[in-house]
């Protein structure tokens, strides 16, 4: 990425006038990013340093200029962060979230984004059909489905139990043995489409003249797309994987609306916002919500690493 | 005759699961939306008499009509701010070589990455110190956090494909950067900045995690939280008509406005991911 950035910059010329007018022309580029930098500085920079120096201490929300240092006692004390296990029950849902989440995504996106690469004249109207689930709010899809898996009415029950696929209603957000699995599902269902457009789009720019060749040379179609076209899309696909695992790692809402008070689905943004709103503990939450970003920071510098090695090898 | 293949039937096949899981939902829960009462806990899938009522109750049971143009104020001052500053800093991370571009724009893209939950207390604690707890205000710049850094992005990409000859001709006429930013570009963008918007328009609408944490009062919030906070006189009787019909109602309006624009919002989706 940075090197695209970097390649287009055009070489400086020596002619004295020439270097005034870009010299001029830089001072502006700087005044005009200003704006942006001023807004993200104030809005995530600063709150950044503040939650940081907040976790230091024993600060409540109700009252935060009252508060004592008290060092890392937030994080390794005995009542620090890592020594709660239902702060490691919360690391535990997360990871297993994003990766089965992901997963499932990732492979369901292709075969749907093979789909609408499909030449067909219902391809407009299945694009169309495959954009209403991404378009709904996440709010509204996780009430929609905790209606549809209500234990007693829900739809869902009903049509299993007509079909003799289960002999009693199962209550899928009620039970701890299904309301994980219930979350992922429903996490698949609202984000699978996001998945199936950026694979789509990596896989329209496969040129044509590859598969015209292979159909030449008379190339069975799973070996071309094994061959040639599973290659060609790895990156836009790994491209794609970073962003949902980020948005994934940080769920909140789907889990909050659904499953808000049980243990056995709580994600490490749904334990932050508990212990900072909920029990007003500033100096405890902003310990997790640190160790939340340190996590996440950490995730994503050694997926991006791994990307680039991968994208190297190939 | 034209061979049938093996994809073909697999096509065919795959229609049907594809188009029956992306749809149902919605569609169940429009027809749950209009059923009063009782019907709504009988098995038929669509209502035997149509009625309005929940809808009505919906308006009546809260200011949910406040709680929706709350939700057009919030997301409609997040677009116009996000778009302006961001189309200034498109420009110049976009047409200018200067040092420490690079760097800039793999901030801001950091900035996107970044788990909005993990700067709660500080944000709290800045808007608290603002005056701006439970209005409308905390939540428009509490947005910008994710929506300026895919503004910023996605209008680089498109702003950098421009040609550098209309940009030149305007300066040599004496024009100043503005004039090109808004008079020149902004026309030519005009598909690139409708996608934005709306996928900006989308997300702000959607926001939750701060529209819940700095909003307090019933009449300051949006309606994801309206809706996620409708309750009913135990957890056991949730009015599940009303939730249907206050959700058909946020929900339709942006269903319709992803189809109109479906094209622009594939390309405003990739643009940030594939080619960036």
């Amino acid at each position: 990425m940075t090197s695209q950035t970097l390649t287009s910059a055009a070489p400086a010329r020596p002619s004295t006038a020439e270097s005034s007018l870009q010299r001029s022309r830089q001072r502006m580029a700087w005044l005009l990013v200003a704006p942006a930098l001023v807004v993200l500085l104030a809005i995530a920079g600063l709150p950044l340093a503040r939650t940081l120096w907040l976790s230091l201490t024993d600060a409540q929300l109700s009252d935060l200029s009252t508060r004592q240092f008290v060092g890392l006692a937030n994080y390794i004390g005995d009542a620090g962060v890592l020594a709660d296990p239902e702060w490691w029950g919360a690391v535990k849902n997360t990871l297993w979230f994003s990766l089965l989440s992901v997963s499932l995504e990732t492979v369901l996106g292709l075969a749907v984004a093979l789909m609408l690469n499909h030449p067909s004249r219902l391809k407009t109207l299945l694009r169309a059909a495959v954009l209403v689930p991404w378009a709904i709010p996440t709010v509204v899809s996780a009430k929609m489905w905790t209606w549809m898996l209500h234990d007693q009415f829900g739809v869902i029950n009903a049509m299993l139990l007509a079909l003799g696929l289960i002999h009693q209603p199962l209550a899928w957000t009620a039970d701890p043995d299904l309301a994980f699995t219930t979350i992922v599902l429903v996490d698949v269902w609202k984000t699978t489409p996001f998945m199936a457009l950026l694979i789509l789009a990596a896989l329209q720019m496969v040129p044509s003249d590859c598969y015209e060749a292979a159909k030449v040379d008379g190339v069975p179609k799973w070996s071309v797309f094994l061959n040639i076209t599973l290659p060609l899309i790895t990156p836009a696909v790994l491209v794609a994987m970073i962003f949902r695992t980020l948005d994934a790692l940080r769920v909140f809402d789907l889990i909050y609306v659904m499953t808000s008070n049980s243990r056995t689905t709580k994600s490490m943004s749904v334990y932050v916002r508990e212990q900072l709103i909920d029990f007003q503990l500033a100096g405890y939450g902003s310990a997790a919500a640190t160790l939340l970003f340190l996590m996440i920071a950490l995730i994503t510098v050694s997926y991006m690493a791994l990307a680039r090695r991968r994208m190297e090898g190939h | 005759m034209k061979r049938i293949e093996f994809t073909d039937v697999l096509y065919w096949l795959a229609v049907p699961p594809v188009l029956g899981f992306a749809l149902f939902p919605f569609v169940y829960a429009i027809a749950s939306s209009f059923k009063q009462g009782n019907a709504l806990f009988s098995s038929d899938f669509w209502p035997k008499t149509w009625s309005l009522a929940n809808y009505a109750g919906v308006f009546a049971e809260q200011p949910f009509g406040q709680n929706l143009l709350n939700s057009v104020l919030v997301a409609g001052g997040v677009v116009a701010l996000s778009l302006t500053v961001s189309l200034l800093a498109a420009y110049a991370l976009g047409r200018v070589s200067f040092r420490g571009r690079g760097v800039l724009m793999m901030t801001i893209l950091g900035v996107s990455m970044f788990p909005q939950v993990a700067i709660l207390s500080g944000l709290f604690e800045l808007i608290s110190a603002l005056g701006l707890y439970d209005s409308l205000w905390a939540l428009v710049l509490s947005d910008l956090i994710f929506t300026l850094p895919f503004t910023v992005w996605v209008l680089v990409t498109f702003m950098r494909e421009l040609p550098k000859e209309l940009e030149e001709a305007a300066l040599m006429d004496g024009a100043g950067v503005l004039t090109v930013i808004f008079r020149i570009f902004l026309p030519l963008l005009w598909p690139a900045v409708a996608a934005t918007s709306l996928l900006a328009f989308i997300a702000a609408w959607n926001e939750f995690l701060f529209a819940l944490t700095f909003t307090l009062s019933g009449e300051q919030r949006t309606v994801p939280v309206a809706i996620a906070l409708i309750s009913g006189a135990s957890s056991y009787e949730l009015p599940w008509g009303n939730i249907m019909a206050a959700s058909v109602i946020v929900t339709l309006p942006l269903i319709a406005l992803v189809l109109i624009f479906q094209r622009h919002i594939v390309s405003g989706l990739t643009a940030g991911a594939v080619k960036g």
